[in-house]
């Protein structure tokens, strides 16, 4: 991590809403307010009642992910910006607003999300993979992440995307609402994301329109619901250890 | 819930569901119906030469693969979601266990991310990172190796493959010695390491490697010029640079198309920058020239182990930030590899408040600021991407492994479509997927 990007994540550049002054471990965000993902009650993953006899039942922290960056985004020789300049100029090219393709833009340790409203993520990643000043011919694959207190946008789909013409590496975000779990699939502009898709359709239930087959991947063909989603139990049963029950992994105390 | 497949029916027990095929009676007529000569095969799950539990379905002309699936997701136990209720530092003993041929780089891989989200990737000693090097050079080798001994048992050369089981189990035993075990090791764990090198590795590393470096050369000699193991690899499972991007394919794959990328030089972690190796390539797109990249690999990796040998200098193996490295110092006892006689007289008899330290931080684990990291390595078998997603808790909230084995497995339609059924084997060891890793 370069000075520059350390100096942004420094404390002094906090940001004052007060849901940061009730949480010690909130983050700094660069540029703009962070995104509020979700409240945490109590301690020990209890629900403030049974068990927890520490008196920090009632203790009410806001979880929220590093915000929208603005400019300079920095990188390595400004490398960032470059990229966001090349793409902003190619979709504009093509007659496609930037501002209505990238919702937002984050820097955060060293690393560049670019976040994709999902109708445009198949002509986005298009363009950066064909835009001879961009050329992100790598595609290494797609991560699900299931975000249960981010309303309206808790399913993300994220995309590392990789140049080897030019040695560069971004990050795409897609999110969907768990109503309506529909992402474009990009297995036209990608096709090594064939097996990516059905592995997070798979286990969160994105359902990647246009994708050639959509069908379970890991689980079985006929498994109900989607394992790796947060209000997916992980299951598990209590094991006795010398005469003491041995709560399963899900049901032990968490200090989160 | 009733389906046309399952009827239900009332007996004492409950409710018992017969589960029958619906349409087998349609599946059978078309058959029958079509070319006499179109076979479907099922090869695997549970067949030695599909490398553990990979079932491949060929659909067969005579002896001409006309189209080639995979089924995978035997082998699936839930990594991804078991990291989830585990603190960070945990973490290491379920990575170690995805691709179990490259424990160290899973392991590298998954710390590198979590150091990147702590903030800390430039605080880890020097000789940390050394070793890191040096385990994953040594475990490129037993994978490669691993690779080439089965891969040469399926094509009926079984001496190549006591060869490669021969050498491996060396370096398997320096495993032993350093990490006390053979595989699973969870040994690099975020911060550095989990102890520092055992008295007289150096020495034993020093013996492995000239033991090494005079049994290379026996598969250069068994193998490389050999007319028959040649006429089994040429031009069998090829695939072009052009391939090899759709598709994703990178390590020896890629390699083999002629594009000399490699994490390690185009991106480097670790201090591989400061290494002097090679990046072998070939331009022949098939199995017999990912066959030589290996064996080039290996004499590169001894390259580099040697070179690491060379600069280990003593010094801590772990980050100085005390909120984060593992307090306990591990030492060998009588009753086995424990917390270190003077850490405890120390937590138990001198410092009370090393005592709540060590019991906070082996409990609970440290907290990782909020935020998403995406560490990738250059794995035997290709890329090794890792995205960890955190939620500022002391645990997970995410961890996706982009596993190189599941990404290159894709290709093996494009490998083995139009070629001979035995092709099909000779095209997927020269993949070298591991189903641990393809499954999670």
């Amino acid at each position: 991590m370069s000075d520059e990007q350390r100096s942004g994540s420094s404390p002094d550049d906090q940001h004052d809403q007060p849901a940061d002054e009730a949480g010690s471990s909130v983050p700094s965000a660069r540029g703009q307010a962070a995104e509020v993902i979700g409240v945490r009650k109590g301690m020990f993953g209890t629900d403030s009642g049974g068990g927890d006899t520490s008196g920090y039942g009632g203790l009410i922290r806001t979880v929220s992910l590093p915000g929208a960056a603005s400019r300079p985004y920095g990188g390595r020789d400004g490398v960032f910006d470059e990229i966001a300049d090349e793409l902003e100029g190619a979709l504009e090219e093509q007659g496609l607003l930037p501002a209505d393709a990238i919702e937002k833009t984050v820097v955060d340790r060293g690393e560049i999300t670019f976040h994709i409203a999902r109708e445009h993520l198949v002509q986005v990643a298009r363009t950066l993979r064909d835009d001879p000043a961009l050329r992100f011919e790598l595609c290494t694959g797609v991560s699900g992440v299931h975000f249960l207190g981010d309303k309206g946008r808790e399913l993300h789909a994220v995309y590392h995307l990789r140049s080897l013409t030019h040695g560069r590496l971004i990050r795409l975000e897609v999110s969907a609402p768990d109503s309506d779990p529909h992402v474009p699939s990009l297995v036209e502009v990608y096709p090594t994301n064939d097996w990516h898709e059905r592995e997070t359709y798979d286990f969160f239930g994105l359902i990647f329109d246009g994708h050639p087959a959509l069908t379970r991947i890991m689980m079985p063909d006929d498994w109900q619901g989607f394992p790796q989603r947060k209000d997916y139990p992980l299951g598990g049963i209590a094991v006795e250890y010398k005469g003491a029950q041995i709560p399963s992994p899900d049901q032990r105390r968490s200090y989160s | 819930m009733t389906t046309p497949h399952a009827t239900p029916r009332a007996t004492t027990e409950g409710t018992v569901y017969t589960v029958t095929g619906g349409d087998w009676d349609e599946v059978v007529e078309t058959a029958a119906k079509s070319d006499d000569e179109r076979i479907i095969v099922n090869m695997g799950p549970q067949h030695p030469s599909t490398h553990g539990v990979l079932r491949l379905i060929l659909e067969i002309e005579g002896e001409t693969v006309t189209e080639a699936r995979c089924g995978i997701g035997y082998l699936h136990t839930g990594i991804e979601k078991n990291l989830e209720f585990r603190n960070w530092t945990q973490g290491t003993t379920f990575v170690t266990r995805m691709d179990y041929l490259t424990s160290f780089f899973n392991e590298t891989a998954y710390c590198r991310a979590v150091e990147t989200l702590l903030g800390i990737e430039d605080d880890i000693p020097d000789r940390a990172n050394i070793i890191r090097v040096l385990l994953m050079e040594l475990n490129r080798l037993s994978s490669h190796l691993v690779c080439i001994a089965t891969g040469g048992m399926e094509l009926g050369a079984t001496t190549i493959m006591i060869y490669g089981f021969r050498d491996r189990e060396l370096i398997l035993d320096a495993y032993e010695l350093i990490t006390g075990l053979r595989m699973n090791h969870a040994y690099i764990r975020p911060g550095g390491l989990a102890q520092d090198l055992p008295p007289g590795a150096v020495d034993h590393l020093r013996e492995l490697l000239k033991t090494l470096r005079k049994n290379l050369p026996e598969y250069d000699k068994l193998a490389t010029g050999n007319p028959i193991f040649k006429a089994r690899m040429q031009d069998v499972g090829y695939l072009d640079l052009a391939g090899c991007m759709a598709l994703g394919a990178t390590g020896p794959i890629l390699r083999s198309a002629g594009l000399p990328h490699d994490l390690r030089k185009t991106d480097p972690y670790c201090g591989y920058e400061t290494y002097d190796f090679d990046i072998p390539t070939a331009e022949t797109c098939d199995a017999y020239g990912r066959f030589l990249i290996r064996l080039e690999e290996m004499r590169q990796s001894l390259r580099i182990v040697e070179q690491c040998l060379d600069r280990l200098e003593p010094g801590p193996v772990m980050v100085g930030d005390k909120k984060i490295a593992w307090p306990a110092q591990l030492a060998l006892g009588p009753d086995g590899l424990g917390n270190s006689l003077d850490h405890i007289k120390n937590i138990m008899g001198t410092s009370m408040e090393a005592l709540i330290h060590h019991f906070k931080l082996v409990t609970e684990g440290f907290r990782v600021p909020p935020g998403q990291a995406y560490a990738a390595v250059e794995s035997p078998k290709g890329e090794l991407g890792v995205h960890v997603v955190s939620d500022g808790g002391t645990r997970p909230y995410r961890v996706h492994f982009r596993d190189p084995s599941f990404t290159n497995l894709q290709s093996m339609a494009a490998m083995c479509e139009g070629g001979q059924v035995a092709d099909v084997i000779v095209a997927v060891a020269s993949i070298d997927p591991v189903m641990g890793g393809v499954d999670r």
